[in-house]
């Protein structure tokens, strides 16, 4: 007797109530500075409610640097982040995370000497209310939270189809199921925000296509806004409804997938300049001189 | 569905369902349980029965070695607590378990013409024995929050010295260096926990009277530590353990988390000290040096990092490896005596084998013996096979 319960029901922390017309995150002349690099440079952008947002752009252009702003591990020199009307900068990490921020890191950050279940566990801190001493007894008011809990991570273990590795310390997993905990545990933090950094790197076709799977699932059962930085093109064409291109820091395009796409600035940032570089006769010079060469050494 | 949801999957399976199938769970409360198949419930409810009728049997010698042992598994899950759990490296334990023995010496200890006491009952002075280093706890935490690794291990060293010179100085209540004071009295309503009693129409030594005592404390800790460790709070020592940063950015406050974790570790000190100083009988301030604190991360590195049961097993271990070798030196003919006749001496050869130890445990089974008893477990559980 297993009940599957839509993840509305078991997140039903994801929405939230705005104004028409209301972001519910927006950034505004962010600058970020490490010495004399310009890691950020005046980047603007919002999100609107149960809307996908991509940002692009080559290796270094600032797009992880975003999200550690957003999160609070890096503060920025200038500019704001209002996330449901209030500001982020300055803000310690765990009460963004407790606002309603959650994030997916780029390099695997799972706890790996925890089970699969403690790692979705930990993503309910901020919704299990009871302190230390209720901890050390472990009944009443702390047992029926841990119960009641464990029952919302057992939802997203059967939405993420991890149930076999529930037990296993996540050290243990090969990289795609690491992907998917990974994914489950900013999901139990029930966020409105949801900060996904590069959910698909590394993965081969079918786990990039699993993933792809468990946003759209997301997408349509919550009501949470997503934040998406990720190289795999595909992906975020397919998927994001809007795309923000980064290039040293800067913005250089933000629109329609089909508009960034075609805009010629972003065809510069990453090909590079129509004349830089050898041209056609060139290269073909020098790929004759290497099959002489070739021809001759036995 | 509607209201609260279930968290019972199933009705109760049968008796015969049940055979064979210890991890056949049909709630989640029987699978967060601390002792959660039937083996462990039996192992369990079979150790503290033998732990009960061992007093009764034993010289009054060993089951004052076993008492300790049990003390060492108080501080030795206080530590595992701070160091293990939450990982934050400790070289001041020591300190802490001083602080306990004077709290408690000062509140139910005799005075005399040189040192205070109070003579308070036992029920007052061991929570504060607790209570006071706890408190002291809470005071160095947000230092010692700011560094971690071998910077924490140098502040917490600094606590252990800054804490002897304080003890050698406090004369009017640790008696001075050399000299030393009485501990407290173990009296429970004019019940003296460490003297001759009768105990169900058996008399006891006092030794066996306060093991008993040191047991039931032992068995009441451990399992608190255990809950807490399988609660949130003990999963957010772990992630800050792991990875400081992530925990943070998923809600985990490090700041709050690592002071419970030093309270908590500085709490289970300090009743340690307490009770360690009734089994002592005079402390001196030179008692809690960093020896001691090297003796609870041995009883942590050998019984095994972020386990309870480790810590009861290293316990034993640490305490009862010098009388261990003591023994065998016996049977063996290049150890020497005491007395310096031989290859080598029985302190020597104690000395060199708890180092080396150390050193093999961390290389070779990181986990300590309770990894050791994992492999062993797991093993069987595969047995004919390999995986």
């Amino acid at each position: 007797m297993v009940h599957v319960r839509p993840l509305s029901d078991t997140l039903t922390g994801t929405s939230v109530d705005l104004p028409a017309g209301q972001p519910i995150i927006e950034v505004t002349d962010l600058e970020l500075r490490f010495g004399g690099t310009r890691a950020i440079d005046g980047v603007g952008f919002a999100v609107a409610q149960r809307e996908l947002f991509a940002i692009i752009g080559p290796n270094g252009a600032g797009k992880t640097s975003i999200f550690n702003c957003i999160s609070g591990v890096y503060r920025p020199q200038a500019g704001s982040i209002r996330f449901l009307g209030e500001e982020l900068i300055g803000q310690r990490p765990d009460l963004t995370a407790d606002r309603g921020v959650s994030r997916m890191f780029q390099n695997i950050e799972l706890f790996d000497n925890l089970t699969v279940l403690d790692n979705l566990m930990l993503g309910r801190h901020q919704h299990l209310h009871y302190g230390p001493v209720a901890g050390m007894l472990y009944r009443g008011k702390a047992q029926r939270a841990e119960l009641a809990n464990r029952r919302i991570v057992e939802d997203l273990i059967d939405f993420l189809g991890i149930e076999k590795f529930r037990k296993f310390p996540v050290g243990m997993l090969p990289y795609g199921v690491k992907k998917r905990v990974e994914l489950g545990r900013a999901l139990a933090m029930e966020p409105k925000l949801l900060l996904l950094d590069e959910p698909v790197a590394g993965m081969n076709v079918e786990e990039t296509e699993d993933m792809a799977r468990f946003i759209l699932d997301i997408r349509s059962e919550l009501d949470l806004a997503m934040i998406m930085v990720e190289h795999d093109m595909g992906l975020v064409m397919d998927l994001a409804d809007r795309v923000m291109v980064l290039d040293f820091g800067r913005r250089i395009s933000l629109g329609s997938p089909e508009h960034v796409q075609r805009d010629p600035e972003v065809i510069r940032a990453y090909l590079g300049e129509g004349d830089s570089g050898p041209s056609l006769e060139e290269q073909a010079a020098d790929a004759e001189a290497l099959a002489a060469t070739e021809e001759v050494t036995p | 569905m509607t209201g609260q949801p279930s968290t019972t999957l199933a009705p109760k399976a049968s008796r015969a369902t049940r055979r064979g199938r210890p991890e056949l769970y049909t709630d989640y409360r029987a699978d967060q349980a601390i002792w959660n198949t039937p083996a462990k419930r039996f192992w369990t409810a079979a150790l503290v029965l033998v732990g009960l009728y061992l007093p009764f049997t034993l010289s009054r010698d060993l089951t004052g070695l076993l008492t300790l042992v049990f003390i060492y598994a108080i501080g030795g899950i206080g530590l595992n607590l701070v160091t293990g759990y939450a990982g934050q490296v400790s070289l001041g334990h020591a300190f802490f378990l001083g602080l306990g023995a004077y709290t408690a010496a000062f509140l139910g200890g005799e005075p005399s013409g040189t040192v205070r006491g109070l003579e308070l009952d036992l029920l007052i002075w061991l929570p504060m024995a607790g209570i006071v280093p706890a408190f002291v706890g809470l005071l160095v935490a947000p230092l010692a929050a700011r560094v971690r690794g071998l910077y924490l291990a140098i502040l917490t060293l600094g606590l252990v010295f800054m804490g002897e010179h304080l003890f050698k100085e406090a004369r009017t209540f640790t008696g001075g260096p050399g000299v030393g004071r009485a501990p407290a009295e173990p009296v429970v309503f004019g019940y003296n926990l460490y003297a001759r009693q009768t105990i169900l129409g058996v008399e006891l030594p006092r030794e066996s009277v306060f093991y008993l005592f040191c047991f039931a404390l032992m068995i009441g800790m451990a399992i608190l530590a255990r809950n807490l460790a399988r609660s949130r709070w003990g999963r957010a020592f772990a992630a800050v353990r792991d990875r400081d940063i992530a925990a943070e950015v998923m809600g985990v406050p490090l700041l709050r988390t690592k002071t419970l974790a030093f309270v908590l570790s500085s709490f289970f000190a300090g009743i340690a000290g307490a009770l360690l100083s009734v089994v002592i009988g005079r402390i001196t301030p030179e008692n809690w040096n960093l020896l001691l604190s090297i003796d609870f991360l041995a009883v942590i590195l050998i019984g095994g990092i972020a386990t309870i049961s480790g810590s009861l097993i290293g316990a034993a271990f640490v305490v009862l490896l010098p009388r261990g070798v003591e023994w065998a030196s016996g049977y063996v003919p290049f150890i020497g005596g005491a007395g310096g006749s031989g290859f080598i001496s029985v302190f020597q050869l104690q000395g060199i084998l708890f180092g080396a130890l150390i050193v093999l445990f961390i290389v070779v089974e990181p986990r300590g013996l309770f990894g050791m008893w994992l492999r062993i477990r797991n093993y069987w559980k595969a047995w004919p096979f390999s995986y």
